[in-house]
């Protein structure tokens, strides 16, 4: 199956009751997909006038209790960051998914991930996070889609799904899981109607009292705290006595390693470690990942965003360095054994 | 003694937060009373706007969604999609609704979605302290058109009614005012339509209701209907422009 | 018997109910102002008064209460 299918069949047996989305290759397949399966399963599938209309068309559904998601690639969440945003401010649960493309701007249509930083740092304004989930394979996508709408639910927070055109494009095989979507008791805040019956839930993200809208923030970075405790997840990989660690996400991460066995083949203990989720960053982890490697390298599809977590999360108490490409360009085994053998060859 | 008239249950009895003779308040109420009337609190899903009526949520008893500028009608379709039963209405100001909003709200006319949009038509930005409206009338001025509004440089007003009029998902595009209590009694008479309307389906449903800024027209309340009757009325023609339950359709 | 019944802590004395009366028998008080420092409206003759309600609907804060 197809990764960007794989998503959407995932997302309906999360239980995602509407989807609304704008076509942006390359996720247009996702869409395409949710198109012909939405309306037969009970649910709501809109092709919305914009991005901006698509998150806000989610902001609504999600607000009255049900499970919501939209996909876009690169620009196009560029777009949703307002109603990411005002999801976050308002405590408004649901799914977006973005299939990265090359930036700035119109940037390409090949696969890219320099989108780290707006996702894990900046996708609106304000102080808020998102929960970000970044799969490597057609498999975890479904997992992830599924793992995405439940913790989202359970935090009350909005999620997301950060792949990239290499994924969205691929074909894998693939099991769907029985899934039972996790029923969350939204009744409490979802505006579904008072029925007479409670008083009026309003869903909000406005405090013009300054001191009204800091407390609803540090109420909200307790939640963040607890998700930082109990949600991170990373994939290692021959670690345990790895003394280049190499560091990678998503579509790159296989590259890694391949690379990591190619190494390992000719004698020099590399390992790989992957963050399956970027936000929260999986900080303990890595450095039990990290704690025999004497020094680590990032490989990223993008100019260097995410060694930045990786510096902090060891508190730059080793060497890390950065090998990427960016554009959509997709870098090769051949190039990150390269890295790695240039890095064991200073060691020794 | 029996009572004639009093607060409707669907307006919270809370004080409100605009300015003294402002008619945000008036229109609050009769939409209140329709819903009131049509008994229908418990089942209604407000969404409001970026502007004056922001705080809306809190006066209106009924469950309450506050969206960004502009989208409220694309928050109000995720909310109808997903609950085809209920009742959904926006109320947006001129800014939201015909500026930062326009594609959203000329997307909900051209795809009949069944909800009400009460769009409040000052001629003004009202929050942020009297700056231009897409509806700022020629020669009007404001904080951001000093001179008065000059066609040249700022362009034209855009005439929502008219324009929601000519798309096929519209099925009521009505301009009422408040300035009288006789037009107040139509402009009730057009949101319970506009509520009938979706109760049986018939599409999207466009309420636009001229009203006054005292504050930033910089006039007393008494003078500022008098400029809603001299100025605006004239300007934006009250009626019916598209009625999908009329004799003969449209206008 | 009064019929006009003025919240007078919701009245901002805007005085769109004195244009309203068909009697003219709404003005806004002189004498008395709210915590919010509005003067607020009041009925100068309620046996005049016929409860036609005009003025409350004119009322943008809701403020009117009428009986009959």
């Amino acid at each position: 199956m197809k990764g960007n299918e794989a998503l959407a069949e995932a997302a309906i047996r999360a239980g995602c009751k509407c989807f609304f989305g704008y076509p942006i290759t390359p996720q247009t397949e996702l869409a395409a997909y949710m198109a012909k399966r939405m309306n037969k399963e009970g649910g709501v599938f809109l092709q919305a006038e914009s991005e901006i209309a698509a998150i806000n068309m989610v902001l609504g559904a999600a607000s009255t209790g049900v499970r919501a998601m939209t996909s876009s690639s690169s620009p196009g969440i560029s777009l949703k960051s307002e109603g990411i945003s005002y999801m976050a401010g308002s405590d408004v649960p649901a799914v977006i998914i973005n299939v990265q493309r090359g930036g700035p701007g119109l940037g390409g249509i090949q696969p890219s991930q320099a989108d780290y930083w707006q996702a894990t740092k900046a996708n609106g304004h304000g102080d808020f996070q998102l929960l970000v989930y970044a799969p490597c394979s057609v498999q975890e996508m479904v997992d992830m889609v599924v793992k995405a709408f439940d913790t989202a639910d359970k935090y009350r927070v909005p999620a997301m799904i950060l792949a990239d055109g290499l994924l969205g494009q691929m074909m894998e095989p693939v099991s769907f899981p029985e899934i039972n979507p996790n029923a969350v008791d939204k009744s409490s805040w979802a505006t579904t109607g008072h029925g007479n019956k409670r008083a009026h839930n309003i869903v909000n993200s406005l405090y013009i009292n300054a001191t009204d809208l800091e407390d609803v923030v540090r109420e909200r970075y307790e939640r963040y705290a607890k998700i930082e405790a109990n949600e991170t997840d990373a994939e290692l990989y021959q670690t345990e006595d790895a003394d280049v660690l190499v560091c990678a996400y998503g579509a790159t991460a296989r590259v890694v390693k391949s690379a990591v066995n190619a190494a390992r083949a000719e004698g020099i203990k590399a390992g790989m470690f992957r963050p399956k989720t970027l936000w929260p960053f999986p900080k303990k982890e890595l450095n039990e990942a990290a704690k025999n490697a004497s020094k680590l390298l990032c490989v990223e599809m993008s100019m260097g965003q995410m060694v930045d977590d990786i510096k902090l999360a060891i508190n730059c108490s080793k060497p890390v360095s950065f090998f990427g490409r960016t554009g959509g360009v997709i870098p090769t085994p051949a190039e990150v054994l390269s890295e790695i053998k240039t890095l064991a060859a200073q060691a020794e | 003694m029996a009572i004639v008239f009093e607060k409707p249950h669907a307006l919270c009895d809370v004080p409100m937060h605009y300015c003294p003779g402002c008619t945000h308040g008036i229109v609050h109420r009769l939409l209140c009373e329709v819903i009131d009337e049509m008994g229908i609190e418990g089942d209604t899903i407000g969404v409001c706007p970026v502007g004056c009526s922001v705080f809306a949520y809190n006066y209106f008893n009924c469950d309450m969604i506050e969206a960004p500028h502009g989208r409220a009608p694309a928050v109000a379709t995720g909310v109808k999609r997903s609950n085809p039963d209920k009742f959904v209405f926006t109320y947006q100001g001129d800014g939201d609704l015909a500026a930062i909003g326009t594609a959203e709200t000329v997307h909900v006319g051209a795809r009949g979605e069944n909800i009400v949009v009460i769009f409040i038509n000052n001629t003004i930005y009202g929050m942020t302290g009297g700056q231009m409206a897409p509806t700022t009338i020629p020669g009007q001025v404001t904080q951001t058109t000093p001179f008065g509004r000059d066609t040249a440089l700022a362009g034209h007003p855009i005439r929502v009614c008219e324009m929601m009029a000519t798309l096929s998902g519209t099925a009521l595009a009505q301009r009422v005012a408040v300035d009288t209590v006789p037009h107040i009694r139509e402009t009730k008479k057009a949101i319970r339509k506009a509520f009938e309307n979706q109760k049986e389906k018939r599409g999207l449903s466009i309420v636009e209701i001229l009203s006054t800024c005292p504050t930033n027209w910089g006039l007393s309340p008494l003078d500022a209907i008098k400029r809603l009757q001299d100025e605006c009325i004239p300007y934006y023609p009250l009626g019916v422009y598209k009625d999908v339950t009329a004799e003969g359709g449209d206008k | 018997m009064k019929k006009m019944t003025v919240n007078e802590e919701r009245c901002k004395g805007c005085g769109l109910c004195t244009t309203a009366c068909p009697k003219k028998l709404v003005v806004l008080r002189k004498d008395k102002r709210n915590k919010k420092g509005y003067f607020p409206a009041e009925c100068t003759d309620d046996a005049a008064c016929i409860s036609c309600a005009m003025c409350a609907m004119m009322c943008p804060e809701c403020a009117i209460t009428i009986e009959k």
